[in-house]
């Protein structure tokens, strides 16, 4: 175990005044000698791809890697519902600070003061930025920016492109990365994967990344190295991630000794179209803003068997509404999960597999006109429409929650660099801005916060003393002995030539995951899950067949590789929540609750940071903590009531 | 249900490929049509024989990376739909499906059904942009954008990149791609400064790697965001324009 202590550097100064002052105080590179940095970004989703344009943009050299085909395919682009944003263009009472507020509550607490208001202040620049790319955000007949509201907020601050804003807001900062491209400020390497993180002498110098179609395992280093390789639901095998998302690029860096925070801090997403067979591969989310005009609810009933149509509205249970009448069916997504879960235990579930509870659009449907529901919603009807065969203009929706977003992820200090000098972590893959839940519409925020305005303001604090030094070259041995690991792995993989498959050691790992890690958790379950991983990784080392060679396009030996990790990782989840005696936002414990069933935090004693030092093995794995201060904000129980 | 699959398979860009039937005796209705690959994969992975590489990831036709002829037609028989958003109750029990990667020489196969699509990021950086450096945006409010203008650009801007357009034309042509890429921006107040510029960079970078648009309309029919071709019209006029227009902006181009 090192002696670490966790400073997170936030500047001193009153909270609207700590950004403003931090920029001034940083280090600057001066513009004529920022091309002679050269700084490696990995991932080119929201906040790869805007981190990487903007440093291009101010002339650093950047290296892009992607494992995807083109950078307009990272998983930022299946976001739906929208952008958060503090304009108050609706004139109802939004502000930073409310927008602040807003974030650390709904986080439940559990996040960085600084850290929030910072993305509260720059959520206004994102906006801007982004209209001005050209991002076609709904329009009011005036030509103004229009506007809706999300689950966690009374406020409507939420800025969307249809149901497609993931989409629209990743074009734009594909755009702006595609012209960098064009300069050459930014050299572009896709289906490129990174598999290692190169550390020499203290500092990031590089990474190791395998080109998927030649097989070639190449370094590539820098003087800083960005990750912005998003989140690890995956881990859960179903969740509504894209297939490839995985949690390799944070694990590699895990190991070489950046510290995972807060990975029990996972969110589960309440408006998912539920599983409908057991060869499921994934889940899809139906957006939280479908939320603002459809109800939620279940038959009184227990085993009603009629159509919706056919039980009258006397015999709904609108539960979310009866609950919490203030927010209604807006309630943050944990909340709103857990009652749904609820729900389906208690036997009252909705479809063929009693596995989901009705989203209704009738009584919208009938205020608003059809019109009006397909001009908001007509591309996530039309969704689920193609994959259940059923049309939600008619028959209600069948919702379940699902793994959708990952809060934890590599610490990171107020500059977003992790504990190892020179490597910056952004975006899902940090752990830094949304606590323990994160708020529908800003996870788009943070990505383009980090990217845009956060990073390319702080790494110049680092970067500026190592001026007139070179990166060290990928011929230096501590490139040599990484590539050399990465091989091995490689090779080792390919070598088990065992029995089963890549994808049953995933569902397996998932469904160990799922079932006692997942909405809920308790001692019993975690310890179980805890027994049950190692046995399974240990299956998995011995036991796994990946056909093919290295030599080529495998897809199979790639994900083989990615589940080799969270085979690792899932153990480090399960401690972090073990360890985590309340409930907090994502993180539910069965022992941690209140009378009526809701989280209750254990503020004494976990208002803090879990951050995990990776000592050689999982078991191993050591617990430092950064205590989070609260000076502006009161400690209360989260109330949607 | 029942499927008998002829897929694709080739090794490596320069290996011969050719056809290989499976059959699949137990797939139910409800699975998309990637599933049942992965249902294949499992089997053949059991069957010791390397599995079926596709590109896929989001499964929910956003992403736009998959990329599968579906009895001749891009990404199938539904129209409007990814091939991940295709599901086997749109096909009768013990229907014969052959599977092909996208057909189009600016394409070339990477390995079974995977495809290079790079050409596409080609096009974009020749012009899909406006310029506007990080930090100099003014308020989003200061610039107007009519609502029917905004909702235009974005019918034009909800391309997935998908490539089902130069897949399905006869002449591997990137016109409907490209123009949406463009309309998107020039349609737009804030894409004027550079419209001209831009249209005439991107339709000659397309000129180098696609072929020729004849009007056949087989892209529109196959695009899963049911882009219309009306763009490709827009997009004409813009390139001619632009042959005049060049000379009368002063200093913009010599």
């Amino acid at each position: 175990m090192s002696d670490i202590t966790l400073d997170a550097h936030i500047p001193a100064g009153p909270l609207a005044d700590k950004w403003d002052e931090h920029k001034f105080a940083v280090k600057l590179v001066n513009p004529s000698n920022r091309r002679k940095f050269r700084i490696v970004v990995v991932g080119s989703g929201l906040a790869g791809a805007s981190a990487a344009a903007t440093l291009g943009e101010l002339g650093y050299q950047v290296t892009l890697l992607t494992f995807h085909d083109s950078p307009r395919r990272a998983h930022s682009i299946a976001a739906q519902g929208g952008i958060n944003a503090a304009k108050n263009y609706r004139n109802d009472g939004d502000s930073v600070y409310r927008l602040f507020y807003d974030t650390i509550k709904g986080g439940d607490y559990r996040s960085r003061e600084a850290n929030v208001y910072r993305l509260a202040q720059v959520s206004v620049n994102i906006i801007d930025q982004c209209v001005a790319q050209g991002v076609p955000f709904a329009r009011e007949y005036g030509g103004l920016l229009d506007n809706r509201s999300f689950g966690g907020a009374q406020v409507s601050r939420t800025f969307y492109a249809r149901g497609q804003t993931g989409q629209q807001l990743l074009l734009g900062a594909y755009q702006a990365l595609a012209r960098q491209v064009h300069l050459g400020t930014v050299t572009l390497y896709n289906r490129n994967e990174l598999l290692d993180v190169v550390v020499h002498e203290g500092r990031a110098v590089g990474v190791v990344a395998r080109d998927l179609i030649t097989g070639d395992v190449v370094s590539h280093a820098g003087h800083a190295v960005v990750l912005a390789t998003g989140g690890y639901s995956n881990v859960f095998f179903l969740s509504t991630n894209a297939m490839q998302s995985n949690v390799t690029a944070i694990w590699r860096a895990h190991r070489r000794g950046a510290l995972m925070a807060n990975p029990c801090y996972t969110q589960i997403h309440p408006t998912c179209i539920p599983a409908s067979d057991d060869f499921q591969s994934k889940l899809t989310l139906m957006s939280e803003s479908l939320r603002n005009d459809g109800r939620i609810w279940v038959p009184k009933q227990f085993g009603d068997e009629r159509p919706p149509d056919e039980i009258p509205e006397e015999e709904r249970d609108f539960f979310l509404e009866r609950r919490y009448p203030a927010f209604g069916n807006l309630v943050p997504r944990d909340v709103a999960s857990r009652a749904a879960k609820r729900e389906v235990d208690a036997g009252r579930g909705v479809g063929p597999r009693k596995n989901g509870v009705y989203l209704d659009f009738s009584d919208a449907t009938r205020r608003l006109g059809r019109d009006v529901i397909e001009e908001r919603y007509g591309n996530l009807f039309q969704m689920y429409d193609r994959i259940t065969g059923e049309d939600p203009y008619t028959v209600p929706m069948r919702i379940y929650p699902a793994v959708h977003y990952a809060m934890g992820g590599l610490w990171v200090d107020y500059n977003l660099m992790s504990t190892i000098p020179g490597l910056y972590v952004l975006g899902e893959a940090n752990f830094s801005d949304h606590g323990a839940n994160r708020l529908g519409a800003s996870a788009l925020m943070q990505g383009l916060a980090d990217g845009y305005f956060v990073l390319p303001a702080t790494i110049n604090d680092y970067l500026a003393p190592l001026l007139g030094t070179d990166p060290v070259p990928t011929d230096h041995g501590v490139f040599v002995a990484a590539e050399a690991e990465v091989n091995e792995r490689v090779g080792a993989l390919l070598g088990v030539n065992g029995s089963r498959s890549v994808d049953y050691f995933h569902r397996e790992l998932g469904k160990i995951l799922w079932d006692n890690c997942g909405m809920e958790r308790s001692r019993e379950s975690l310890e179980k899950a805890l027994s049950e991983i190692p046995a399974l990784r240990d299956e998995f080392h011995k036991d796994v067949r990946v056909l093919g060679d290295d030599e080529s396009l495998n897809q199979s030996l790639e994900r083989a590789g990615r589940v080799a990790d969270f085979l690792e990782f899932g153990e480090l989840l399960c401690r972090d929540a073990l360890h985590r005696e309340e409930s907090c936002g994502g993180h539910f414990r069965v022992e941690h609750q209140t009378e009526d069933g809701e989280a209750l935090r254990d503020d004494e004693d976990f208002a803090y940071v879990g951050a995990w030092e990776y000592t050689g093995d999982v078991a191993n794995t050591v617990l430092h903590k950064e205590p989070l201060e609260f000076e502006n904000i009161d400690l209360a129980q989260r109330s949607y009531k | 249900m029942k499927i008998t699959l002829t897929v694709w398979r080739q090794d490596s860009p320069a290996a011969t490929g050719g056809f290989e039937t499976h059959q699949l005796d137990d797939v139910s209705p409800d699975m998309s049509f990637l599933e049942m690959f992965d249902v294949l994969n499992e089997a053949l992975i059991a069957d010791d024989k390397e599995p079926v590489a596709f590109d896929h990831d989001c499964r929910e036709g956003i992403c736009g990376s998959c990329s599968m002829m579906i009895n001749g037609r891009a990404h199938g028989p539904e129209l409007g739909t990814a091939t991940c958003q295709l599901h086997l109750r749109k096909f009768s029990d013990g229907a014969h499906i052959t599977v092909e990667p996208w057909r189009a020489a600016a394409f070339p196969i990477i390995k079974d059904l995977c495809v290079d699509r790079s050409a596409f990021d080609r096009i974009v950086e020749a012009g899909g942009y406006i310029t506007i450096p990080t930090g100099s945006a003014p308020d989003g409010n200061l610039i107007l954008v009519p609502k029917p203008v905004s909702d235009t650009a974005m019918d034009a801007a909800a391309c997935i990149g998908c490539g089902a357009c130069v897949a399905a034309c006869p002449n591997g042509a990137a016109q409907l791609f490209t123009a949406a890429k463009i309309q998107h921006l020039n349609l737009l107040p804030q894409g004027q400064p550079e419209r001209w510029d831009r249209v005439t960079n991107m339709v000659n970078e397309m000129e180098r790697w696609f072929g020729s648009c004849t009007m056949h309309g087989e892209c529109e029919a196959a695009c899963p965001k049911e882009i219309s071709i009306d763009f490709i019209a827009l997009m004409n006029r813009d390139y001619v324009k632009a042959q005049f227009k060049q000379r009368r902006l002063a200093g913009q181009q010599a």
